[in-house]
C-alpha cells in the first residue's frame, strides 16, 4: 500500500512537500515541510502534519505554515515550526513559541586542541559540573532581588556583563544582542517571577547541555576563519539552556489568558494549545511584552553561565582567558516569537514570525547580524545528540526568501523517553559514550537513557536538508568529547 | 468503594517528544486526585513520598478544561518554588470551574527522592475529560 501522505502532500521538489489548503477545513494557508522523501514516512506517522495543517488556521499567516526538517510532534504547534502572522491582522500564540522561551544555544571557540584538553577532560567536566547548577529543580548560586529579576528581564544579557559575568564582545555576539525590545515586567505574574529567581544561573534538565566538543570537519575554512575555527580537532564548548521555570509559568500564564482572548476575538482554532490574541490587542501586546521579558532572562543565564565556564576553564588548565580564548563565536535563540521586516509578494511587510525550535537563518548582508558576520551570514548552531555530533551553519537569501530567515534546530527526537528508557539503562549509555571517547556527568544517570543517541534523529540528514533545501549551509562539524547533562 | 472496581488509577501516555497521562474515577474527584498522583509519578517514586507536609490548593476557571490544566500547573508550579513532591490529593469541592483540595507530601529529599523527570507545564493539547461509568481524563505535559 502507498504511504498514506502520498495522497496528501504535493511534492515540489525532493526537499519540499505542500501540505494544500483543501487538508483540512479552515487551513488558510498551505504548509509546507522541510524533508527527503526517506523522513516523510516518520513524520506522518508522529502526527506532525496534523499539527502544520492546524498552525494554518492561525489568523493572518502569511506565507505557509513550514515545518524544518527536524520537524516532530509537539503540543499543539509541531516542534520545528515557523509560522509568521502579520502584525497589523494576525495574531501571537505563545505556544508558537513553546514553554522554554528562548531555549537556544550559544557556542564559545577556544585556542585549545583535543590534544590539550584530552588528559584534563575528566577534570574539566567535572569543574563544569561543579561551577554550572544543573538538574531539575536547581537552584542558582545567584541571588537576585525581584527588583534585579525586574532589570535583567528588560536588560538581557547586558546585565550580566555589567555584574563581571562576561564580555562586552559576548552582547554583540549574542541574537538581538541579548536583549528583545519592549519587555515589561509588570506583565509578568508573581508566580513567574518565583519561578524565575532561584533559577537563574541553571543549567536544568531534559535536553539541556553543556558541552566540551572538538571541530570534526571544516566545510568552509573561510567562513570557519571568521568565526576563529581555524583547524580540526580546535576545542570549542556549546551550552543549550533557556528560561527554566520563569519561562515555563510566563507561558502557562499566557495560554490561560489567551484561551480567553479567543473566545473575545472571535477565532476558531482546532486545538486549545493553539491559543492566540491579535499583534495588536492588549492582550497580545501584553504577552510579547512578558514573553521579551522571558526571553531576555534566557540570555542572562546563557551568559552567566558562559562566565562560570570560563572560569572552570582557566582553574583546570590554570591559564589565562587570553589564553584560552573562549570568545564567543554566537548565541541563537529557538524558541522564540519576534517582530521582523520581510519582503512578502514583493511589499516589505511587519511579520510577527514564530519560530518553534526553529532557528533564525539570516543572510549576508543583513543588518540585524553583527558586524563581523555581515559578509558570511548569521552563524546557525544546530545541537545534535550527545554520542555523535552538532553542526554550525550560516543563513542564506534562500532562507530569507522562503522560510522567513529560518532553518532547523537540532536532531528532534525518533524515541519516546520512556521507549529510550525501556531499550537502555543509563550506565550503559556512559560506558557506550565513554567508548567513543565522550566523558558524561549528569545529574540522573538513569535519565541519560533518554538523551541517548538512540533516541534522536541523525542530524546530519536534518543539516543536510536544509543545506539542499538552500535554507542553510553548513560550516563545521563538532563531535562531543565531555558532556555534561541535568 | 468505586476504588475496587477500577484497575488501576492511571496509565502513561508515550509520544515522540512528550508525555501524558490518563487518570481514571469513580468521580472526577477521584480522576483529577489520580491525574496529580499520575503527574507525580513522572517526577517521582509515589511510594517514596511522605505525607508529612500539606498544602491548600483554591482554584477557580472559566471552563472544566481550564481547571484541569490549572490544577496540574498548579502543583508544578508548587514542585519548583516550593521543592514539594505530594501523593494525596483530598479533593473536598470540585465543581466545572472551582476546586478545593488539601494536598500532602514533602519536600524534596535527594537523598530519598529520584527526580526522574522535570514538567515544565500541563497543555490543553488532546485534552479529554469524559463522563461515563468510570470518570476519565487525559492531559499531556511539556517535560
Amino acid at each position: 500500500m502507498a504511504a498514506p501522505w502520498r495522497e496528501i502532500l504535493k511534492k515540489i521538489d525532493d526537499y519540499r512537500w505542500e501540505i494544500p489548503t483543501d487538508y483540512k477545513a479552515g487551513m488558510t494557508v498551505p504548509g509546507l515541510i522541510y524533508a527527503s522523501e526517506a523522513m516523510l514516512g516518520k513524520i506522518w506517522e508522529d502526527k506532525a502534519f496534523e499539527q502544520v495543517a492546524n498552525v494554518a488556521f492561525l489568523p493572518g499567516i502569511v506565507g505557509h505554515s513550514m515545518a524544518m526538517p527536524d520537524i516532530h510532534w509537539g503540543y499543539g504547534f509541531a516542534i520545528g515550526g515557523v509560522a509568521a502572522t502579520g502584525v497589523e491582522d494576525g495574531v501571537v500564540s505563545p505556544g508558537g513559541v513553546g514553554f522554554d522561551i528562548n531555549c537556544g544555544v550559544r557556542l564559545l571557540r577556544t585556542n585549545m586542541t583535543e590534544e590539550e584538553v584530552r588528559p584534563k577532560i575528566n577534570q574539566i567536566v567535572n569543574e563544569l559540573y561543579f561551577n554550572v547548577p544543573s538538574g531539575v529543580g536547581s537552584k542558582g548560586k545567584l541571588k537576585v532581588s525581584e527588583k534585579e529579576l525586574d532589570e535583567i528581564m528588560v536588560n538581557g544579557s547586558r546585565w550580566a556583563v555589567e555584574k563581571g559575568f562576561g564580555d562586552a564582545e559576548d552582547v554583540t555576539a549574542t541574537e538581538e544582542s541579548g536583549c528583545i525590545k519592549g519587555a515589561n515586567p509588570d506583565k509578568v505574574s508573581a508566580k513567574a517571577k518565583q519561578r524565575g529567581i532561584p533559577q537563574l544561573g541553571t543549567l536544568g534538565s531534559g535536553n539541556h547541555f553543556l558541552e566540551v566538543s572538538v571541530v570534526g570537519e571544516i566545510y568552509d575554512p573561510d567562513a570557519a576563519g571568521v568565526m576563529g575555527i581555524i583547524e580540526t580537532g580546535q576545542v570549542v564548548v556549546m551550552i543549550h539552556t533557556g528560561s527554566r521555570g520563569f519561562g515555563h509559568q510566563v507561558c502557562t500564564d499566557y495560554v490561560a489568558l489567551l484561551g480567553n482572548a479567543v473566545k473575545k476575538y472571535g477565532i476558531s482554532l482546532p486545538d486549545r494549545q493553539l491559543a492566540c490574541a491579535p499583534v495588536q490587542s492588549p492582550e497580545g501586546k501584553d504577552y510579547l511584552a512578558g514573553m521579551a521579558g522571558a526571553a531576555n532572562y534566557a540570555w542572562t543565564n546563557r551568559q552567566c553561565i558562559t562566565h562560570w565556564t570560563r572560569e572552570a576553564f582557566m582553574k583546570v588548565f590554570g591559564k589565562s582567558r587570553k589564553e584560552l580564548g573562549l570568545e564567543q563565536i554566537y548565541d541563537v535563540a529557538h524558541n522564540i516569537a519576534k517582530i521582523e521586516e520581510h519582503a512578502v509578494g514583493g511589499a516589505k511587510r511587519l511579520l510577527c514570525v514564530h519560530r518553534k525550535g526553529a532557528t533564525r537563518a539570516f543572510p549576508p548582508g543583513n543588518p540585524d547580524i553583527p558586524q563581523a558576520y555581515r559578509d558570511i551570514g548569521q552563524p546557525v548552531l544546530i545541537p545534535g545528540d550527545m554520542g555523535r555530533y552538532s553542526y554550525v551553519a550560516l543563513g542564506t537569501d534562500t532562507a530569507m526568501k522562503e522560510t522567513f530567515g529560518s532553518t532547523c534546530h537540532g536532531a528532534g527526537r525518533m524515541q519516546s523517553r520512556s521507549a529510550a528508557r525501556r531499550m537502555l539503562k543509563g550506565a550503559d549509555v556512559v560506558r557506550v559514550l565513554a567508548e567513543k571517547g565522550i566523558t558524561v556527568k549528569a545529574g540522573s544517570i538513569s535519565s541519560l537513557a533518554e538523551e541517548a543517541s538512540e533516541a534522536y534523529k541523525d542530524v546530519s540528514e536534518v543539516v543536510d536538508v536544509t543545506e539542499r533545501a538552500g535554507i542553510s549551509r553548513k560550516v563545521v562539524k563538532l563531535v562531543p568529547v565531555g558532556v555534561i547533562k541535568g | 468503594m468505586y476504588y475496587a472496581l477500577m484497575d488501576k488509577e492511571f496509565t502513561i501516555l508515550d509520544h515522540t517528544a512528550d508525555v501524558g497521562i490518563i487518570a481514571y474515577g469513580g468521580d472526577m474527584k477521584e480522576a483529577f486526585a489520580n491525574a496529580a498522583r499520575g503527574m507525580f509519578s513522572l517526577i517521582t517514586d509515589l511510594d517514596s513520598i511522605e505525607e508529612s507536609e500539606y498544602r491548600d490548593v483554591e482554584l477557580t476557571v472559566s471552563d472544566e478544561e481550564s481547571l484541569l490544566v490549572e490544577w496540574l500547573n498548579e502543583l508544578i508550579y508548587l514542585f519548583d518554588v516550593e521543592n514539594m513532591v505530594f501523593r494525596r490529593f483530598n479533593i473536598s469541592r470540585l465543581t466545572r470551574t472551582s476546586l478545593k483540595a488539601r494536598i500532602y507530601g514533602q519536600k524534596v529529599d535527594t537523598a530519598r527522592h529520584e527526580i526522574k523527570t522535570g514538567i515544565k507545564a500541563a497543555t490543553y493539547h488532546m485534552l479529554s475529560i469524559e463522563r461515563d461509568d468510570v470518570n476519565r481524563v487525559q492531559v499531556l505535559f511539556d517535560i
